[in-house]
């Protein structure tokens, strides 16, 4: 059975390396990023593959060169060792190699870096504070929506829903799609960590602070999306998901006309976990 | 390094060792001491190693099968880390083969300051004893034992932790702390000032290098860790300091500065040990000197250097501002510099050798190769664009055990076997010894390979239960930890043969490619060596 599963999981891995299928979550057994949602996190990957591709080559390179010395050097085969011990050109060039390869490296990492964390201007606001051991979500622009508790879902109520334990709210964060949304972040008590693999967000809830990140979902990407609190904050930290629910414009318009809860029919639209509202 | 044989007449050197309390009780050789911090290290070892294997155990499938519930795991998780850094790799490299070796390899009859030496190894089983105290005291509402990480980030560490556990691990730590900073006082001494005539920095030994780097590294980053753990004491008492406290003004990511300016130095000090001793097997066992000995030596100093300015790449996601950020990604790139230059000398050592595949030189070619691995996974973490999608995650988990867990802890069993001949006077078994070393290999490979999968796919990291996607590769590396286990069961039948057995080492084992100064002694050494200091001579070659 787990070998059945291996195969399965290094196929769809390997599909996942290669196809554009939609993931809003973990990959069952994955082995590479999330698909990403958002500007940034397409940025986030293409630096990470090129990144990857740097360091697997010089895993490579240093394993062949290991393994050529140790063949070719064995005491088998090479009974009466050099006595060498200095090579000014050598060891300027181990130096410089690298130093060049980072350069080459550090222009596009600054860029992801600076693309990142510089704000632009957002269309809308949505506040999070961390609790222990839940999510509070708030929406400034929006005064008509009180702010709302999203918690984690029991086991058996996940199971009976249908959506996955461990990642699925009670309520989930709504945002619209195709919209520069700036997330303020903080805590009410221990640090937690806010964050959204598919969008390449992680901001650190603090007490005290209010840090700022921001996403963009890309049109046609609407859907659930799942995220896990990053900061260790104690005996539930495993256990306060992030969902956001990413609408349509129109939806989002409804959404917030309706005081922040799905009509029927936005509900049937808005995916299987919509369903919940608020009071 | 030409030295002049010593005298063989081991009555010469009054080998009077005292009865066995006042030997190893009030011990100021720093043999004997080196002897009592690897026992120590061992003991340790396999405290940090139940806690890591009892959380694979937990982690092998989804649910919460062993554990009371959250806090216990992060109880675990929190006393591995702490347990594995200062008692475990701390303790070994530094005290245990750096008492034994650093005296011998620069010709001293001891260290500078033999009773500060005692003093330092005694304060470490107090320190052990409060932490081990604090998993059976209240920590927070919801169990005994402290579960905040070995980070101890407040306010999960203050007002988080209101139950004593978190106090005895704080007065742990401090006495740990002092152990280092008075063990780092006695090798800065002891390598500045005892050195045998004729024996220059420049001809100093790569493993002494690398201790006096470590000391150094230690001198001054162990009292900011002593500070911030007293800020947190004190922010701890009701009607205390509020340093750390939002609410009294202070602020919590102000600890966290600090905790990496120590944190990271203590990255370096566990592993630039290592570097010394690999350095020396690879040199031995290509039967060739070290290739660009002062490159290896000052890329050391280097990466010391460096080490102590670039902490924040620990706290990409905390809300820093973002030039900053941009500094610590640029500075902590300059890093790999020295390390390549490291990796690419000590290939260029055994390059034109002859090369013997002993088990130390095993761990030292399989420490090298890990190294890359673990890092160039840094190079990525480095990336603060990046790493906002790995911070937090078994990424940094799989990242850390690989400079670690294969780094130092490969350098530790490589100097293990290396040595184990000079210390103990025995020779061990050559297979038990092999598969000791197969098992750990494949072993760790297993348990934190896939974890770079999980991290990828965005496992965060200090979880006691998962959603299922993550499966998969959790019960690989949940397997990968039995095979360790396995290994570590051959390292200690290994031990208790060789005792048994006692087949006797000759003083220079490994043959004409030893050419430090512990080489020409007898194995074991002497109670007192070098009564009379050996002359090194001059020569132009290292």
């Amino acid at each position: 059975m787990r070998l059945k599963r291996l195969i399965l999981a290094s196929s769809t891995a390997f599909f996942a390396l290669t196809s554009t299928a939609f993931a809003s979550r973990p990959t069952d057994g994955g082995w590479w990023l999330q698909e990403s949602a958002t500007p940034v996190m397409d940025e986030l990957t293409k630096l990470h593959n090129f990144v990857f591709w740097i360091i697997v080559g010089i895993t490579l390179f240093v394993m062949v060169l290991m393994a050529w010395i140790m063949f070719r050097y064995s005491a088998k085969r090479n009974p009466v060792p050099s006595k060498t011990t200095h090579h000014v050109g050598l060891e300027v060039a181990w130096t410089i190699v690298p130093i060049i390869i980072l350069l080459i490296m550090v222009v596009p990492s600054m860029r992801l870096l600076y693309f990142q964390d510089a704000l632009p201007e957002t269309e809308m606001t949505v506040k999070v504070t961390g609790n222990t051991w839940n999510w509070e979500y708030s929406y400034p622009d929006y005064p008509n929506i009180e702010s709302f508790i999203s918690n984690p879902l029991e086991k058996e109520e996940a199971d009976a829903k249908g959506v996955p334990y461990l990642l699925a709210t009670d309520v989930p964060l709504v945002v619209p799609v195709d919209t520069k949304v700036k997330v303020l972040v903080t805590s009410a008590n221990n640090l937690h960590s806010f964050a959204m693999p598919a969008f390449g967000i992680k901001m650190d809830a603090v007490p005290g602070r209010i840090n700022e990140t921001w996403f963009e979902v890309h049109p046609g990407k609407e859907g659930t999306y799942y995220g896990q609190c990053s900061e260790i904050c104690g005996v539930f930290h495993y256990k306060m998901p992030i969902e956001i629910e990413v609408v349509s414009k129109a939806e989002f318009a409804a959404w917030v006309a309706n005081d922040g809860a799905f009509t029927e029919t936005v509900a049937s639209l808005g995916g299987g976990s919509a369903t919940a509202a608020q009071e | 390094m030409v030295a002049i044989p010593h005298g063989d007449d081991h009555g010469a050197y009054g080998d009077d060792k005292p009865g066995f309390f006042a030997r190893w009780f009030y011990s100021t050789n720093h043999k004997d001491i080196g002897t009592l911090y690897l026992i120590f290290a061992i003991i340790s070892g396999l405290i940090g190693g139940y806690l890591s294997l009892m959380m694979r155990l937990e982690l092998a499938e989804p649910g919460i099968q062993f554990f009371e519930n959250g806090h216990a795991y992060n109880v675990f998780a929190s006393m591995h880390g702490l347990i594995m850094i200062f008692f475990m790799v701390m303790p070994a490299v530094i005290g245990g083969f750096g008492n034994w070796f650093v005296p011998l390899m620069i010709g001293a009859p001891d260290m500078a300051f033999p009773r500060m030496n005692n003093l330092s190894f005694w304060l470490l089983p107090t320190a052990l004893i409060c932490l081990l105290i604090s998993f059976f005291v209240p920590g927070s509402a919801s169990g005994d034992g402290f579960g905040g990480g070995w980070v101890m980030y407040p306010p999960l560490s203050t007002s988080g932790s209101p139950g004593p556990a978190f106090d005895f691990i704080i007065i742990g730590l401090l006495a740990a702390g002092f152990s280092s900073i008075f063990g780092a006082i006695n090798f800065i001494t002891t390598i500045l000032n005892m050195r045998a005539p004729g024996m220059t920095m420049h001809k100093m030994p790569l493993f002494a290098w690398s201790v006096l780097v470590t000391a150094f590294l230690l001198l001054l980053a162990l009292p900011v860790l002593a500070a911030s753990l007293f800020m947190l004491f004190t922010d701890r008492i009701d009607g205390g300091t509020g340093f750390f406290d939002p609410a009294m003004g202070g602020d919590p990511e102000m600890f966290q500065h600090l905790f990496w300016f120590f944190g990271h130095p203590e990255v370096y000090i566990m592993i630039l040990p290592a570097f010394g001793i690999v350095s020396h097997v690879v040199s031995t066992f290509s039967k060739k000197p070290i290739f660009g000995y002062l490159g290896m030596a000052y890329a050391m100093v280097a990466i010391g250097v460096v080490g102590f300015v670039v902490w924040a790449h620990h706290m990409y996601t905390v809300g820093m501002d973002v030039d900053l950020k941009a500094y610590f990604l640029a500075a902590t790139l300059v890093i790999a510099v020295p390390t390549g230059v490291k990796i690419f000398s000590w290939l260029a050592t055994m390059w034109g050798g002859s090369i013997t595949f002993t088990i130390p030189m095993q761990w030292a070619l399989a420490f090298i190769f890990l190294f890359v691995v673990g890092g160039v996974t840094g190079v990525m973490l480095a990336n603060a664009g990046v790493d906002v999608a790995l911070h937090d995650t078994y990424y940094v988990v799989a990242h850390f055990h690989y400079v670690l867990s294969m780094g130092a802890v490969f350098g530790i069993f490589c100097g293990f076997y290396y040595w184990f001949g000079k210390m103990s006077g025995y020779l061990y078994n050559k297979w038990l010894a092999a598969a000791h070393f197969w098992l750990f290999f494949i072993g760790v490979n297993v348990i934190f390979f896939p974890q770079h999968f999980l991290g990828l796919n965005g496992m965060p990291r200090r979880y006691i239960d998962y959603p299922e996607e993550f499966e998969l590769w959790n019960q690989v590396s949940s397997a990968g930890a039995y095979i360790t286990l396995a290994g570590v069961a051959f390292f200690l039948i290994m031990l208790v043969e060789a005792f048994i057995r006692r087949r006797p080492a000759s003083d220079s084992y490994w043959g004409e490619g030893a050419t430090t100064l512990e080489w020409t002694l007898p194995s074991p050494p002497p109670y007192h060596q070098f009564n009379t200091l050996p002359r090194i001579e001059d020569t132009d070659g290292h």
